[in-house]
């Protein structure tokens, strides 16, 4: 299926050579810089298909990354800058939904399945204990009963 | 003329389909011999004439007949031999092609083999193998013919996408057709014995070798598409949570819990619904990735109602399979008897645990997949979902997962003892905590998680290792006894073991490469050397270099290691002019398990050109890791009791009266 992918890429981006961060948008101050990378990591490129800026040599992804790295330099926090694009983009530029009404289902999905399997293991397993106790308990028949009593009887006179 | 045979064939395999959906089917049903009898011939007589049709549009690629459209689009008459063969699947139709081809391939596999299995449970399965493959004959023949002809045939072709003329995929697609394939047989399976309305432990382990087998090259396709896009792509990544990426590994993950389950059903017996609910998940998620792949649907949900053919057809066939499938399952499965009760502490137990935490995972990747198509067509709300969602819901089900994994085979059946099986593993749990304190003496204290992952993976290496030499007691027994009960181990045992062995091989290169990787982004001049993690690398110059159908210009670098040269590298930027496409070639030297990776950017004009630069510890171990696995499905799959089948021919049992009086 990957190849579909590098289709993908080929036709929507046009090109998937080359690489992402150019050594000329590198910022001096390493610890901004690592900053710009992550949030780099976390930022959708949007011509292209699914591909973070930090991987993309777009040529859009190379703006945004300036505009990232710019925005740091000014001063920006990491969630400012966050902001700054979403308000400029919109919320597909952010390769990690944020927390909301309606991203709730998506978000809740995995601890949610994971849940529901807790429980309908367990309600299975009980399920299946009772069925089995009544199951294997069949009522005794007259004769049987009759046996048991007897056995019963003579171990209480011994 | 030989490519309208081909047309034809697939035209009269298609027939034959139909035949195949209804006759043996309703023989299973009625218990009629004759009417089952068709089905083994006609799934034989299948399997040759879509080998003829491949055969036929493979000639025309070798000739590079451009009469016929899908030749044109995808081939050049410069185009290297290899890539014309490759070239047949490296494209939808001809790629759906060869699909078709797996697919008959598998059901004459079992129509010629499956003697040993009931006559109804063999004629129905292969009706139903039969629906699928009268789906995508008529997919193909509809929309998606890859026998067109064009009027007035153009004298040279479009070329094959650059990316695509690459080793890797002559071998991918067809590694990962078979493991979606494979499933395919496991679900028919699965719809056969709902039909039937019978199900025993024989089923599990007729189906068992099947679904090893589409897991073992679904794990090598994956794993191959990975290295891949890792030296193809240029950038060191290795997997993107792409959803083109994630509608192969959504039916692995199934895949993967339905090998576990169906151990729980062959040995005891128990889990036979969810064993067959998750054969039908399991080739469902495998139709819904190719929904998702072919129908555009991905690139926009709008792009889906611009070329609706395609997208919807897929989408009736993958209703009607899933819908059907279910309604089936919903309406059968209460016939099915339960049995095996086991104690939550047991090797069914953690095999529970194993499907529970899988199966979550699946529905992480599921989700996240098919959560932002579902927003914009519902209200036009645009959302990405990328790496970082998967890494946050997926990575913590892997955990639990793989804290599990060295428990699961030293459990016993029904009731196991969990303090003994803790005491059987102390040594691997040892050796883990030394690991991890290791990482950490080495890294400090900067990177916390990685030591806790790499002391992770040791403790499932471990576990494995330990698994094996607890069941042949080799402690106790001493090395030349316990050497020689090592052999008399079942196969299965091995494969289990290679298997878990193999997840934590993977999860260790995961860890190492992507926490202790060191990347250098620079402009190089020649002459310019950089120390990458203690190796120092040379630029020595670049040149252009004609290839046979490319254009590429060529760095050369040198990798010094305390003054010796150790490597010389050449990654390239090549051009392929047909098409006007560059792509870039990595320059890798693997030093026995990490890699130093080197991949060019633009020249400046100077005669300097800009550099990514990555020593990558560890890397190949996420490759290695998943070879082990496949050679664990191996190992599984080479199990005495799989050859000799659950069912004995009545002539064999009768032969042997006397030597089983224990029964």
């Amino acid at each position: 299926m990957r190849f579909m992918l590098m289709l993908w890429l080929a036709l929507v981006v046009g090109a998937a050579s080359a690489f992402a961060v150019t050594p000329d948008e590198v910022l001096d101050d390493p610890a901004l810089e690592t900053r710009a990378r992550a949030l780099s990591a976390n930022l959708r490129c949007m011509v292209c298909q699914n591909e973070s800026i930090d991987e993309s040599n777009a040529p859009l992804a190379k703006d945004l990354r300036l505009l990232v790295r710019e925005r740091l330099v000014a001063g920006d926090t990491d969630a400012q800058v966050l902001d700054y694009l979403v308000g400029r983009y919109g919320e597909f530029v952010l390769l990690k939904p944020r927390f909301a009404a309606h991203t709730l289902f998506l978000w809740a999905a995995p601890p949610l399945a994971l849940l529901a399997g807790i429980v309908g293991i367990a309600i299975v397993l009980r399920r299946r204990k009772s069925e089995l106790n009544t199951v294997s308990a069949p009522p005794l028949s007259a004769d049987e009963q009759a046996r048991l009593d007897a056995l019963l009887k003579r171990d209480k006179t011994d | 003329m030989i490519v309208e045979l081909g047309h034809y064939a697939l035209v009269l395999a298609f027939a034959l389909t139909l035949i195949q959906s209804v006759v043996p089917v309703w023989g299973a049903v009625r218990e009629n011999e004759r009417l089952m009898a068709v089905a083994p011939p006609v799934s034989i007589a299948m399997f040759f004439l879509v080998l003829l049709s491949f055969t036929a549009l493979t000639i025309a690629y070798l000739n590079s007949d451009f009469s016929v459209q899908n030749v044109w689009e995808n081939s050049h008459s410069a185009k290297p031999l290899v890539y014309k063969i490759t070239g047949v699947w490296g494209n939808h139709e001809g790629s759906l092609l060869l699909w078709a081809l797996i697919l008959v391939f598998f059901g004459a596999l079992v129509g010629y083999f499956g003697t040993n299995l009931p006559a109804p449970l063999r004629a129905a399965t292969l009706g139903v193998q039969g629906w699928v493959t009268a789906g995508f004959l008529l997919f193909m023949l509809s929309t998606s013919n890859p026998f067109n002809r064009i009027p007035n045939p153009p004298a040279e072709g479009n070329d094959l996408n650059p990316l695509l003329q690459d080793i890797g995929l002559a071998i991918h697609p067809p590694l990962l057709y078979v493991g979606y394939v494979g499933f395919s047989i496991t679900f028919s399976f699965a719809v056969a014995a709902l039909i039937l309305g019978r199900i025993d432990a024989a089923w599990a382990r007729w189906v068992r070798p099947w679904t090893l087998l589409a897991w073992c090259f679904l794990t090598l396709g994956i794993s191959m598409g990975s290295y891949w896009a890792y030296y193809e792509l240029g950038w060191g990544g290795w997997w993107f949570w792409d959803p083109v990426e994630n509608a192969s590994f959504m039916p692995w993950l199934a895949g993967t819990a339905l090998l576990h389950s169906a151990i729980v059903m062959e040995k005891r017996d128990a889990l036979k619904v969810w064993t067959i609910l998750l054969a039908i998940f399991t080739f469902s998620l495998s139709l819904l990735g190719t929904f998702l792949v072919r129908s555009g649907v991905l690139t926009s949900v709008h792009a889906f109602a611009t070329d609706p053919a395609r997208g919807v057809f897929i989408l009736v066939l993958l209703c009607l399979f899933i819908g059907g499938s279910l309604s089936l399952f919903a309406w059968r499965a209460p016939l099915l008897k339960q049995g095996g009760l086991f104690a939550p502490i047991s090797r069914e137990g953690a095999l529970v645990f194993n499907n529970l935490f899988l199966t979550a995972a699946c529905a992480a990747v599921l989700v996240g997949t098919l959560y932002p198509l579902a927003l914009d067509a519902v209200t036009g709300e645009k959302i990405s979902v990328g790496p970082p969602f998967f890494n946050l819901t997926f990575g913590p089900l892997m955990i639990p997962l793989l804290m599990a994994v060295p428990y699961g085979p030293i459990l016993a059946w029904k009731r196991g003892d969990l303090l003994a099986a803790s005491q059987r593993l102390y040594a691997a749990f040892g050796l883990s905590i030394l690991l991890t304190l290791f990482t950490f003496w080495l890294w400090g204290m900067e990177k916390v998680l990685a030591p806790l992952g790499v002391g992770l993976a040791v403790w499932v290496m471990a576990g494995a290792v330990a698994e094996i030499v607890t069941r042949v007691k080799l402690t106790e027994v001493g090395l030349a006894r316990g050497f020689a009960r090592l052999k008399g181990l079942p196969g299965s045992a091995w494969g289990t073991a290679t298997a878990h062995f193999g997840i934590g091989v993977t999860a260790l290169g995961i860890v190492a490469s992507s926490a202790f990787q060191e990347e250098k982004v620079l402009t190089m001049a020649p002459g310019d050397t950089v120390n990458v993690s203690g190796y120092a690398v040379t630029f020595d110059g670049a040149a252009p270099r004609q290839g046979p159908n490319y254009i590429e210009d060529v760095g050369h670098f040198t990798v010094r290691q305390a003054g010796v040269v150790i490597a010389e590298l050449d990654p390239s930027k090549r051009l392929y002019p047909a098409r006007q496409m560059p792509t870039t070639e990595a320059g890798i030297h693997t030093l026995i398990l990490s890699q130093i990776y080197v991949s060019l950017g633009e020249p400046r004009d100077t005669g300097a050109i800009d550099v990514r630069i990555y020593y990558k510890p560890l890397i190949t171990l996420i490759w290695i890791g998943t070879l082990f696995m496949a050679l664990g499905a191996v190992f599984s799959m080479a199990d005495r009791r799989l050859r000799v089948g659950a069912p004995k021919p009545a002539a064999r049992r009768k032969a042997v009266p006397q030597a089983a009086p224990a029964e």
